[in-house]
């Protein structure tokens, strides 16, 4: 990946406009299939990948096949999400008001130069150059920690995968594990390398490696004044946030420091706290495999002589209003950052996270990031285009999002945005004028009848010119019949002389 | 325009503003065909073997087996243990007087061997266990910090399920789901027991025998 | 009942051994069945690749080729798909000849009610089920039902077969490398198994498969599931 890897400071500075960047650390990166050819012949990336997404794949099946109302959970999870999205603006100013009444600040941000700016007036406020932070799917779309150190302030990451990653100077690969395409000896070498603290002779066994992150972040877990966290769900008619997690990182971010920040995208929310009954009971089935994740914290505003003493909650646009507008794309929103649709993905097992350029890698990436980025970038543009359309995600996604409908739509947005591909347009244009009359058809049968001598021997095609070289690269191609099925019927009267002749 | 109302308007445009009865009729229309509950049987027998099944230990006590198996847990890990304020005196009792710290600064956690809480309720379906910091529970911290966590479960908290034990909560107050030990899944997505929260949880499920 | 093949442009122009069968199968079955000259393409190709526009006027087409059948049967399940899925959505008046459309293992189970079609293929044989036939048709395990009475068949498992085999459309050519490794995972699985045929009920995928086989000597041929069927002892394949 050597060389594709834009410099993150610098693309975010040269990238500031007004309206700001949606998500600074990806600008400028390579199109889907140029990235992923790197990685796919990356053998030991692919191996950690393989491993990793075959073990969680079996075992999230075991464990929704434990439920036999799995189909109604889904179709609740959809539904409620449906719902709030349908009804947002009424959502969102409860949500507001109820956090408010609790002793909490609401913010308001439209894109992710705006949410930084809010986050670092906050943190500049306690007059502290630190903060702690629990895994952020919105954070880390928003660039939030490039943004704190522009400002002088320095961003330790908790969970062990966004540790791992940010050690190894490295970008997230995947939504729930970031560092997935590091395996346990790549683990150790970064630690080794890169944390001051790590203990000497430190074995790439997981519990060794675990117990070095846990020395290395208790000290901050203790001095820390200021934690930022994402948001899993939030509950608008008690203003309640939920974060689901594994490791406690996140009950330490939540409960130790004085002040704590969240960041929410403004679709995170459910109408009431019922509805967690169901999400508590997809989500970590979808996502670990677990029948519940080890720790669930929730928080309403503040609770004197209880955690922290002040609490402020981001709400974040930054292109999902965009995506609302989408009646087909819209679906995108519902989605609870499982990553069961990245686990099962037979692209994102063999490209790897970093091809898709975003930190919402996998079959939901690729149709979020177009949607909430707009389809201006080549990546942006590539992105519906990365994936065979097997389906395998719409199959497991705990809410039901048609990924492969919307990869459809998206494809067509890309085509329409721009001439992107003039020889595929000629090629598809042709195709279809060919397509649109039986006579046309006909015709073009006969003539790649008519070529069969020329172009293979014994049945195939070993090499094939212009972009259908692409094919035979690694595949023969077949060669054209002696005649075609409809010239077959009408020579025979649908087959009835053949079998007269018999 | 600042950027609460332009988000707003934004939405608004696409999803028009409706009045609170019409959306609350709408949110009454969700379909709700799952199950309340996966089992109506055996509920503390499914409690103890989910909660085992996440490595941690349960063992099933009558009322007057508690106070010695506390102090039986308690002092096979040295060190001082933190004891949040509303623990009932009674489960304490036969341990060692010395070994604990009632409501200890938060400060002071680091360097506690353990804590001993109560909590507010349980799932049997998913093995968790649910502190509201109320009474007996302490504030968060107290059950964090320590790198071991004893939790006094009574039979009466167990729900059958995850949409019965929210129906117990309130949502207004700070709630800890604990579901096992620490653990992470982000070394080769396979999981590992033990990084930041307490890496041994030990539970005590007390019936009331006859009843 | 007045049955009409659709028989897809890729079969058309490419496997017309594949429409014969149907052909040669349904006849054998007791059911003439019809070729509507005017049909060319289900659209689903231009759809896919993001030409909507293209697709619109195919899909028109479709609906006026075979608006006079009671049924429509088909040998190629990711068509039949596209049709049942998408053709009402492009073009709302295409819906209810859309409904009429069966991939053949439907068609034979559920319409014919019919799973020993009396064919016989003694050869070693394993079945690659499309994503299409499982995600989208939802066909189950129909095609394996028709296999497993096929008389002489020596029919077995393949290892990860619900895995996509990376054809994908114009996705084989856009994502050539992503989608060469993955028919580099179904081919090795293929293999393993030492049958001698490959069958799948959609022959694009078979095209895909079929040419990376036979590229690394293989010795194992692709044949559609219609032609497994209609192959008899008197008259095989």
């Amino acid at each position: 990946m050597t060389g594709t890897t834009p410099d993150r400071a610098t693309s975010h500075r040269a990238t500031s406009h007004h309206e700001g960047p949606a998500m600074p650390t990806y600008v400028g990166m390579p199109s889907f299939p140029s990235a992923a050819r790197a990685a796919v012949a990356d053998t030991r990336l692919r191996g950690n990948l393989a491993h990793a997404t075959s073990t969680i794949r079996g075992r999230r099946a075991e464990a929704v096949a434990e439920l036999d109302d799995w189909a109604a959970l889904r179709e609740s999870g959809k539904q409620i999400k449906d719902h709030v999205l349908a009804n947002l603006g009424h959502y969102l100013r409860m949500l507001e008001e109820r956090v408010t009444a609790a002793g909490g600040t609401v913010h308001w941000a439209r894109d992710a130069d705006e949410a930084n700016r809010i986050v670092i007036g906050l943190v500049k406020a306690t007059g502290e150059t630190e903060v702690v932070k629990v895994k952020s799917m919105a954070t880390q779309e928003i660039g939030l920690n490039e943004a704190l150190a522009e400002q002088g302030v320095t961003a330790y990451e908790t969970d062990l995968a966004e540790l791992i990653v940010q050690l190894g100077d490295d970008r997230p690969s995947h939504i729930l594990v970031p560092a997935i395409h590091r395996n346990r000896s790549d683990i150790r070498d970064i630690f080794l390398r890169s944390m001051p603290d790590a203990p000497e002779g430190l074995s790439d066994s997981p519990a060794e490696l675990a117990e070095a992150s846990r020395r290395h972040l208790r000290a901050k877990f203790l001095s820390a004044k200021v934690a930022v966290s994402g948001v899993n769900f939030a509950v608008a008619d008690t203003g309640t946030l939920v974060v689901l997690e594994s490791e406690g990182n996140g009950r330490m971010c939540l409960t130790l420091p004085e002040t704590l920040i969240s960041v929410m995208g403004v679709e995170k929310l459910v109408p009431s706290w019922r509805d967690l009954e169901v999400f508590l009971q997809s989500l970590p089935r979808s996502s670990t495999a677990e029948r519940m994740n080890p720790y669930t914290s929730a928080w309403t505003g503040v609770t004197p002589g209880d955690g922290p003493g002040e609490f402020h909650l981001v709400l974040l646009d930054n292109g999902r209003t965009a995506t609302l507008a989408d009646e087909v794309g819209r679906q995108a929103l519902r989605c609870i950052r499982c990553s069961a649709c990245l686990n099962v993905c037979p692209v994102y097992a063999r490209a790897g996270g970093h091809a898709y350029g975003s930190p919402y890698p996998g079959p939901i990436g690729a149709i979020l990031s177009p949607q909430i980025r707009g389809i201006g970038s080549e990546v942006d543009a590539s992105l519906p285009f990365a994936s065979s359309l097997c389906g395998a995600c719409y199959e497991v996604c705990p809410v039901a999002i048609d990924i492969p409908e919307v990869l459809v739509h998206l494809r067509a947005r890309a085509v329409e945005s721009g001439p992107r591909h003039p020889l595929e347009r000629t090629a598809m244009n042709a195709a279809g004028w060919t397509l649109r009359s039986p006579t046309r058809l006909a015709l073009a049968q006969r003539a790649a009848s008519a070529s069969r001598r020329l172009v293979g021997r014994r049945g195939r095609i070993r090499r094939l010119p212009g972009p259908l070289k692409a094919w035979t690269d690694t595949r023969d191609a077949p060669v054209p019949p002696p005649e075609s099925f409809r010239a077959w019927w009408a020579r025979t009267d649908g087959g009835r002389t053949e079998e007269r002749d018999k | 325009m600042n950027a609460r109302e332009e988000i707003l308007g934004r939405i608004e445009r696409v999803a028009p503003r409706r009045d609170a009865a019409e959306v609350a009729a709408s949110y009454d229309r969700i379909a709700r065909d799952y199950l309340r509950r996966h089992h109506d049987d055996g509920v503390l027998d499914l409690f103890a073997e989910r909660v085992a099944d996440y490595r941690a230990m349960v063992r099933r006590v009558t009322p007057d087996e508690l106070p010695g198996a506390v102090a039986e847990l308690l002092a096979a890990r040295p060190g001082v243990h933190a004891v949040p304020d509303g623990l009932p005196a009674g489960w304490i009792a036969a341990a060692d007087a010395a070994a604990l710290a009632h409501a200890p600064a938060v400060a002071d956690l680091d360097g506690m061997a353990g804590a001993v809480t109560g909590c507010t309720a349980a799932i049997a379906e998913t093995g968790t266990i649910v502190l509201d910091h109320g009474p007996a529970q302490g504030p968060r911290a107290l059950s964090l910090v320590p790198d071991y966590h004893l939790i006094v479960v009574r039979a009466g908290q167990v729900a059958p399920d995850v949409p019965e034990a929210l129906e117990r909560l309130d949502a207004r107050r700070p709630l800890t789901f604990v579901s096992g030990p620490s653990a992470t899944s982000d070394i080769e997505l396979s999981r590992v027991e033990g990084v930041h929260g307490p890496r041994t949880l030990e539970v005590l499920l007390v019936e009331d025998g006859g009843r | 009942m007045k049955i009409a093949l659709f028989v897809t442009c890729v079969n058309d122009t490419m496997y017309p051994g594949t429409g014969k069968a149907m052909v040669r199968l349904l006849r054998r079955l007791g059911h003439e069945v019809d070729f509507p000259m005017a049909q060319t393409c289900c659209g689903q190709m231009h759809l896919n690749t993001g030409y909507r526009d293209q697709a619109v006027p195919l899909v028109k087409g479709f609906a006026e080729a075979f608006a006079s059948y009671e049924a429509v049967v088909t040998p190629s399940a990711s068509c039949a798909a596209m049709v049942r899925d998408s053709h009402a959505r492009l073009v709302p008046e295409a819906a209810e000849t859309a409904a009429k459309v069966y991939e053949l293992s439907e068609f034979l189970i559920d319409v014919l009610g019919v799973t020993d079609v009396g064919a016989h293929y003694p050869h070693r044989v394993t079945y690659h089920p499309t994503c299409h036939s499982l995600r989208m048709l939802r066909v189950g395990d129909r095609p394996l039902r028709l296999l497993r009475e096929v008389g002489g068949i020596d029919l077995v498992e393949l290892p990860e077969a619900n895995e996509c085999c990376g054809f994908g459309g114009t996705f084989a050519l856009k994502n050539a490398p992503v989608s060469a490794a993955m028919c580099a995972d179904k081919v090795a699985n293929v293999r393993s198994t030492g049958a001698s045929t490959l069958c799948s009920a959609d022959n694009s995928c078979l095209m895909h498969i079929g040419g990376a086989l036979t590229r690394a000597g293989a010795g194992v041929r692709t044949v559609h599931l219609a032609e497994i069927l209609a192959a008899t002892e008197e008259d095989p394949a």
